[in-house]
């Protein structure tokens, strides 16, 4: 496998107010790998994410520091923080069907940048759908509005969204709470196809998930990396630390 | 089938504390119920005592004719035309300037000492007597700016009183768009403008267009602040002709011409009088109708 360095996070930390949630951590992403989060809840795994995308500049106390470069590019440097966003799909916890049709929330993001042919939108929206597993269930009512879908169906419309500016990066933050087993396996199932040219970071509570799907995890705790290793080391006996393997097997805290 | 015997320590007794309590609980409601009566005595009495006195006058005509002999008799037509001039050219005025503040404030602003130096003043500002108002509105506008007495001047110095109430109801509509929209709108990429153009602004309408009519109520309603700006005791105009006045005229106003034929005047008919008030009271409650059924539709197509 070649190593290219997608992410590479220097010494990141960050705070809230007089609260420092992220404690210096450094890690790097390869090029079309998945790595998987773990780590119980308040261990900054979602600040982590909005670091890489800069949306944490939305959050009025937020102080950041250290380096994060996507592509050799520092995200604090870039020119175009609207470039660097499209270049990352973004997918939260709770699904957010935007107040508008169902095509019009897949199509929103070529839109802003500028997409205006109506025939490639058509396509573009066709794939991402079909993609998240959703196109069959609102083929037909496309005009209908993204917020009365279902909550599983909006988290697939969430993740067609996500996909619709066709990132290179895609942030999954805890996508399978809002869906049921089936279709988390069929987007698992696009998530390994989407492997071959995405990377992907993967956060989420089921330990499982991680290992199915990653190459390497991350166990994230109170906003310090315990341990990141490939999959083989951290759902083994071999992990390094004690902590992961409790928290692995679920025998933590 | 088995019976369960019932312990008979549980079974309900009506013991004397029980009934006390009962007995405060239809107090308590009784007394609940006669407030909310009462809130409806003095609208009711009005109305009916209003329309009673001014059966006898209220017509087409007297909508349509300018008032006669020194106001003693005749219509309210060039006080109607006057107030909807007044009205409509401060929305004007307060409208935009009210919306996009209130869109600065909520969508773009940190939390740093001037939002709050400007919420400050939004607050303080509704706060300030409408006789206050119009002695600025007379500085300001009237002696300062040039524009002299008129419908202008008045409408400006309504528009700075309202101001409050149009930034007040933007910034909640805003506010209740949900905070996640915003953000998966940026995260796709989407400026801030895009994201307040897309998705927050047309999800709040409604509630902007409550605050327009709330501040039209407000404004055919006050008589101090355009008493000294551009209202006058009497004029009379072209009957009939919507356009009668222009911008920089002084102009008559419902509320103003109330408070002169029921002061100032001695021997008004007091049909007139009655009648005035109550087309005053009518075109408000209109008004206010008008916000409940915008509000009750848009609410029924709400979007999540």
């Amino acid at each position: 496998m070649m190593l290219e360095k997608k992410i590479e996070v220097r010494d990141l930390r960050l705070s809230y107010g007089p609260k420092e949630v992220i404690h210096g951590i450094s890690f790097e992403i390869y090029r079309n790998e998945i790595l998987g989060v773990i780590g119980p809840a308040q261990s900054a795994k979602t600040s982590l994410l909005r670091c890489i995308n800069r949306t944490i500049e939305f959050t009025a106390n937020a102080r950041m520091s250290g380096t994060i470069k996507v592509d050799g590019e520092d995200v604090n440097k870039v020119k175009n923080v609207y470039e660097l966003r499209r270049k990352i799909g973004m997918v939260a916890p709770l699904p957010v069907g935007l107040p508008l049709s169902i095509y019009e929330n897949v199509a929103f993001a070529p839109r802003t940048a500028g997409m205006g042919n109506k025939a490639e939108l058509d396509a573009l929206v066709e794939k991402c759908l079909r993609q998240s597993a959703l196109w069959d269930e609102v083929k037909d009512r496309l005009d209908s509005l993204g917020t009365k879908l279902s909550g599983g169906q909006q988290q697939r419309l969430t993740i067609a969204r996500a996909l619709s500016h066709q990132p290179e990066i895609l942030c999954l933050d805890e996508f399978s709470i809002a869906i049921d087993p089936v279709t988390t396996m069929r987007i698992e199932d696009v998530l390994k196809e989407l492997r071959s040219h995405m990377t992907i970071i993967l956060v989420t509570n089921l330990v499982q998930q991680a290992r199915r799907l990653a190459r390497r995890t991350m166990f994230l705790w109170n906003g310090e990396i315990i341990e990141l290793d490939d999959n083989e080391v951290i759902f083994s006996d071999k992990a390094k630390d004690k902590r992961t393997y409790e928290y692995v097997n679920g025998i933590f805290g | 089938m088995s019976t369960v015997a019932i312990n008979p320590s549980l079974r309900f007794t009506e013991t004397a504390a029980v009934r006390r309590r009962n007995r405060t609980q239809l107090a308590v409601k009784i007394v609940f119920f006669l407030m909310a009566v009462l809130m409806l005595i003095p609208l009711v009495t009005i109305l009916a005592y209003l329309f009673y006195k001014a059966s006898g006058i209220l017509s087409w005509e007297f909508l349509t004719t300018n008032p006669r002999r020194g106001m003693r008799e005749g219509g309210i037509w060039s006080a109607l035309l006057g107030t909807i001039y007044l009205v409509v050219a401060s929305l004007c005025a307060a409208g935009p300037v009210g919306v996009l503040a209130a869109v600065y404030m909520n969508e773009y602003a940190k939390d740093n000492w001037f939002k709050r130096v400007v919420n400050l003043a939004v607050i303080n500002l509704a706060g300030v007597p409408s006789i206050v108002m119009a002695l600025f509105g007379l500085g300001a506008f009237v002696l300062f700016a040039g524009i002299g007495k008129s419908i202008l001047a008045a409408s400006l110095t309504l528009a700075v009183m309202t101001l409050p109430v149009i930034i007040t109801t933007t910034r909640e509509s805003l506010a209740a768009v949900p905070m996640a929209f915003r953000e998966a709108c940026w995260n796709v990429g989407a400026t801030r403008w895009q994201t307040i153009r897309r998705v927050v602004l047309p999800n709040s309408v409604s509630g902007i267009m409550t605050g327009f009519i709330f501040e039209v109520l407000r404004a055919a309603g006050e008589t101090a602040p355009i008493m000294f700006t551009g209202a006058v005791f009497y004029k009379a105009i072209e009957e009939g002709d919507l356009f009668a006045y222009g911008l920089f005229d002084q102009c008559m106003a419902l509320a103003m011409h109330l408070f002169t034929i029921s002061t100032q005047v001695p021997g008004v008919k007091p049909e007139v009088q009655y009648g005035t008030a109550a087309v005053l009271l009518v075109t408000c409650m209109c008004i206010n109708a008008a916000a409940i059924v915008l509000r009750v539709y848009m609410r029924s197509r709400k979007k999540w």
